[in-house]
């Protein structure tokens, strides 16, 4: 009976991701191991992560992480663990390491350069005057200062 | 028959382009009128036999003749009639095809509506348009041809894949072709200009409304894109930073920049080289998206069946037209001098900063993308870069930009204060963040992105609601000023407003969805959330091509019966692939997701429901968004702009925007 559920589990073209049967009944370990699983790539899919991926190695993926947690791993323990096995590619998240710390500082380190040029560009615009348009002369600022007044 | 005159009128649209290509383009530096005048009438008949080619097409599709290679690959005889059109852009060749459609169409727009532009810079327009459409004819023609032949057809056909079979997605990749074309248009408008060496107010006024179209084309493709993600792929994610997502992503986030930065050159006539080089950039990362779904490169999951001598073509293609146009940019953007002068605080100042935010989170997005491609070639580094990236790295620019919007979209031209200018918004800023506190307050989580969200909602759509009341001045009659506003002024506010909307939607959907998985006996009830839900039966179904199991839910609240849900688990047979239809209870406040699985050993079915709050929002702000650029690209300033006399006209009724 069991081998017959067995065959009948695989035959079964899995059409979700998290299956019921592979829930941890204790629900915060449920929801760390949903939370990991989130930033988990399906290695056999395009972009999924193991979470929302219907492919059998994702499951498997997901039972180990599971088993992981229920051994007593702490998350970054399990992580590091299926990071071991599948490699770094596993990761959504990237780590921030060696060259990837180009990854992570292209954003700031972009908007500091271009806001340096922004100011620069800025500056000069506020600084020049228009073509065919001369700064008052005193005698005109004084006489507007006159009109202004009244 | 009809497929060989398509055929034929394909190569023709072809060798017109390229007598479009250069016979202008000559006459434009020679000062020949006849030359140049040859521009208009060789677009519309490049039009033309696109059209009729891209008609020969959709016909050998809505007839199902099995004996072109393509109908027989992407189409079935059984198939609704609606895919069976869908089908003709639902692949390669076809929506390649498509896409140098929209190409010939803009050209024939720029040539029907342009007879306001200078005759040389409107026959460089044209020319240059018409090269990027000889290219994609090129390469239709020698690496994608849709018109091969079968030489025994065959019964019927593969089908299209099933998760194409959609009303959401038949119409996704058109809008975003229209969107992707459409900044060609603004990219003929550089290159053109730079070979002129002018670049004035009036370029503003005339590559505006072509880039504000290109956008809202984006956005509605776009959004449409998204949805289809959201009830189709049937765990409810609206947004994958997939890579091909991330390519339609950027040039809209570029071509918001451009209409920004338009804006600045056609009110202040500064910013033109950075305008200049947005304009190419942007259709530049249109091409790059060409190239990552048809070359393969980046592992996605819309790529289309990808073979490497294509990707090899686009790369070419690409190189030409955005190393050419840069060549061009560094040897005469020199020589575009700024006119406008204005103060550190300024509305000019603000757009620069609008700018600054959009083109850097563009690069951030770009960055991402691209990253495992350079990891794996200089840093021997297998590695993926995912979503928790995208949401850590990209959304503090959405954040600044969402905070500084309405500061900077009521400061005045030239020369302003800050506090003064942001004065009128203190008591709609305090109400933004007391809504924000009250999010944070009434969440069950410790989470910053729900009320950070519900916060940048709140002060967008207050702060146009203020600017909208400042502009009508004081004194009687407020409410006639309000309606006699320019088009323009409504669509800014309008589109601002759904930027809000969509902020907050993204930010409750994010943090506050709920979910549950369970097998789920019949006639037994559970609950998630305040809702309780029941499964009533599981039922046995046939469509037109596909077979179905489908449960029938009911969804209740208090005990009250809000709505019968319908998930299906489809299966195509022909394709030989199963789907998953999701039954969604569609609502302001929330949204209730129910999608069915398989049934287990003990009889009962494995359901997932998930709760998801505030998702609508997310696609209400985009329609708005879109809505607000047709708005604005209705001002009367665009079409009295048509003609060179009724401009100048204009100008002289109106200094302010000749200044």
């Amino acid at each position: 009976m069991k081998r017959l559920a067995l065959i009948l589990l695989l035959l079964a073209t899995p059409l979700m991701a998290v299956q019921p049967d592979e829930m941890l009944d204790d629900p915060v370990l449920e929801n760390r191991a949903r939370e990991l699983s989130k930033g988990l790539r399906c290695l056999v899919c395009q972009n999924e992560s193991i979470d929302e991926s219907h492919a059998s190695l994702a499951r498997d993926l997901r039972i180990l992480v599971r088993d992981r947690l229920v051994e007593g791993d702490t998350d970054e323990e399990a992580v590091a663990f299926i990071v071991a096995r599948y490699g770094e590619f596993v990761l959504l998240n990237p780590t921030v390491s060696g060259a990837n710390w180009l990854l992570w500082g292209a954003g700031p380190l972009m908007l500091l350069l271009a806001s340096g040029v922004g100011m620069i560009y800025l500056r000069g615009r506020s600084k020049a005057t228009a073509p065919g348009e001369e700064p008052l002369s005193d005698q005109e600022r004084a006489r507007l200062d006159d009109i202004l007044r009244q | 028959m009809i497929t060989e005159l398509g055929h034929f009128a394909l190569i023709l649209a072809f060798l017109v382009a390229i007598v479009q290509m250069v016979v202008p383009l000559i006459g434009a530096q020679k000062r020949w009128h006849s030359w140049m005048a040859v521009a208009e009438p060789a677009a519309g008949a490049q039009f033309a036999l696109t059209a009729v080619a891209f008609g020969a097409l959709m016909w050998a599709f809505v007839v199902s003749d099995f004996s072109l290679r393509l109908v027989w690959l992407n189409s079935h005889s059984a198939k609704p009639m609606l895919y069976k059109i869908s089908g003709t852009w639902g692949n390669h060749e076809g929506s390649m095809l498509l896409w140098v459609l929209i190409v010939t169409l803009f050209g024939a727009m720029a040539a029907w509506f342009g007879s306001g532009l200078p005759p040389t810079l409107r026959a460089r327009v044209l020319a240059v348009q018409s090269a990027i459409a000889v290219a994609f004819f090129a390469f239709i023609i020698f690496t994608s041809n849709p018109f091969l032949r079968l030489d025994t057809p065959p019964f019927d056909g593969q089908d299209l894949n099933p998760l194409l079979q959609d009303p959401g997605l038949a119409f996704h990749p058109p809008f975003l072709y229209l969107g992707y074309v459409g900044l060609s248009m603004a990219f003929s408008f550089a290159v053109a200009a730079l070979i002129e060496g002018r670049v004035d107010a009036a370029w503003g006024r005339w590559v505006r409304p072509w880039t504000l179209a290109a956008w809202v084309f984006l956005t509605i493709g776009i959004a449409l894109g998204s949805w289809w993600a959201y009830y189709e792929l049937g765990w409810g994610g609206f947004w994958f930073w997939d890579p091909v997502e991330n390519a339609s992503f950027m040039p809209w986030l570029l071509a918001a920049a451009l209409l920004h930065s338009a804006i600045v050159v056609e009110k202040r006539e500064s910013l033109k080289s950075w305008t200049i080089l947005l304009a190419i950039l942007a259709f530049g990362f249109s091409l790059i998206g060409t190239f990552i779904v048809r070359s393969g490169l980046l592992t996605s999951v819309h790529a289309f069946a990808n073979d490497p001598e294509r990707g090899v073509w686009i790369l070419m293609i690409m190189a030409f037209f955005m190393g050419g146009a840069l060549v061009l940019f560094t040897l005469r953007a020199g020589s575009m001098e700024a006119k406008g002068v204005f103060g550190l605080v300024s509305r000019e100042s603000a757009l620069v900063v609008n700018n600054l935010l959009l083109a850097v989170s563009c690069f951030v997005v770009f960055v991402g993308t691209m990253w495992p491609l350079v990891a794996e070639m200089f840093f021997d580094r297998k590695l993926s870069v995912g979503p928790p990236f995208f949401n850590a790295a990209f959304t503090p620019f959405m954040v600044l930009l969402g905070l500084v919007l309405p500061i900077g979209s009521v400061m005045p031209w030239k020369r302003a204060r800050i506090l003064r200018a942001a004065w009128p918004l203190r008591y709609v800023f305090v109400l933004a963040v007391a809504v924000g506190g009250l999010a944070y307050a009434m969440q069950t989580g410790r989470g910053l992105i729900g009320p950070i969200g519900l916060f940048l909602g709140a002060w967008l759509v207050m702060g146009v609601v203020v600017e909208l009341i400042q502009r009508t001045g004081r004194g009687p009659d407020r409410l006639g000023r309000l309606t006699r506003l320019p088009r323009a002024d409504w669509g800014k506010a309008v589109a601002h407003a759904g930027l809000g909307v969509t902020m907050a939607g993204i930010a409750g959907l994010t943090a506050w969805t709920m979910d549950d998985i369970r097998v789920a006996q019949i006639d037994q009830p559970w609950s998630v959330g305040n809702y309780e839900l029941t499964l009533n039966s599981v039922e046995e179904v046939r469509g037109p091509n596909y077979v179905a199991t489908m449960g029938v839910l009911t969804l209740s609240k208090n005990g009250r019966e809000i709505a019968q849900l319908r998930p299906e688990k489809r299966f195509y047979p022909v394709a030989q692939m199963p789907t998953t239809e999701a039954a969604i209870d569609y609502d302001l406040k929330r949204d209730v997701y129910v999608v069915i699985g398989d049934q287990q050993n003990n009889g009962g079915w494995t359901i997932r429901t998930y709760i998801k709050p505030m998702t609508n929002w997310i696609w209400i702000g985009s329609a708005l968004m879109a809505l607000g650029g047709l708005l604005s690209l209705s001002d009367r300033r665009f079409r009295v702009g048509a003609g060179a006399a009724a401009r100048r006209k204009e100008d002289d009724i109106a200094p302010v925007a000749a200044e």
